[in-house]
């Protein structure tokens, strides 16, 4: 069915609540996530940072941050659930894998570029077949124009 | 059309991609984030993001900064999120 889906979850706790607190929230969304056929593949406490502007007469809040693995259908559930939770004063929800795999594909893209005329200049002997050669010393020369 | 008035044209058009001679008063000349090869802008890096909104909050635009279209579109996405979660305002007076 649909491919496995990657998310980051950020959401801003209430000041007043405990480190406990905090972390029983963090069950209950782990709850719901493992509930909608998801897994959070790690959890990160940014904590207690000043709010760029009132939440709730709230000046601080403890930021949470979770990367999530799951189903789209999963983020539905969750984005009502949190909204639920009157101690979480903000959430959001993002999709990042399609965002960091064209991040690593320009990357890669880029570093074989830099290979390719690295060979061509004659700086690494690399094991590019000379077809490659070529293109990187006709792309190099059109650069230099 | 006289050759002055030729003149006073290109030198009044300097916000003009193409005019590359004359560059505007504060624009730099490349892409900040070009430079530095970041491909993905990420929200909650408050650092990056303040360096994009001047003192009123607003986003500057890109004939200011000089960012390419498509960083400036990253950029735009990851401010708006940062603004959700508070972490920047969105606007200061």
């Amino acid at each position: 069915m649909s491919n496995p889906r990657q998310y980051e979850l950020v959401y801003v706790i209430a000041p007043e609540v405990s480190e406990d607190g905090v972390t029983e929230l963090h069950t209950q969304v782990n709850e719901i996530i493992t509930g909608e056929g998801g897994q959070i593949e790690s959890t990160d406490n940014l904590g207690k940072r000043r709010l760029a502007y009132e939440i709730q007469h709230n000046k601080e809040g403890t930021y949470v941050l979770e990367l999530i693995n799951g189903p789209a259908e999963l983020v539905r559930e969750l984005d009502r659930r949190l909204k639920v939770m009157d101690k979480v004063l903000r959430h959001l929800v993002v999709r990042v894998d399609e965002d960091l795999r064209k991040a690593k594909n320009a990357r890669t893209k880029r570093q074989n570029r830099q290979q390719r005329r690295r060979v061509a200049r004659g700086v690494v002997s690399g094991g590019a077949s000379s077809e490659e050669q070529k293109s990187a010393v006709v792309l190099e020369t059109e650069e230099q124009e | 059309m006289s050759p002055e008035r030729g003149r006073n044209r290109s030198t009044r058009n300097t916000r003009n991609k193409t005019s590359n001679r004359t560059i505007a008063f504060r624009r730099p000349r490349a892409c900040r984030f070009c430079v530095d090869k970041v491909e993905y802008i990420d929200y909650k890096d408050v650092r990056t993001l303040m360096m994009a909104i001047p003192d009123r909050g607003k986003i500057q635009p890109r004939r200011i900064s000089g960012i390419c279209a498509k960083h400036q579109r990253k950029l735009t996405v990851a401010i708006k999120r940062a603004r959700q979660l508070a972490l920047i305002p969105y606007v200061t007076d």
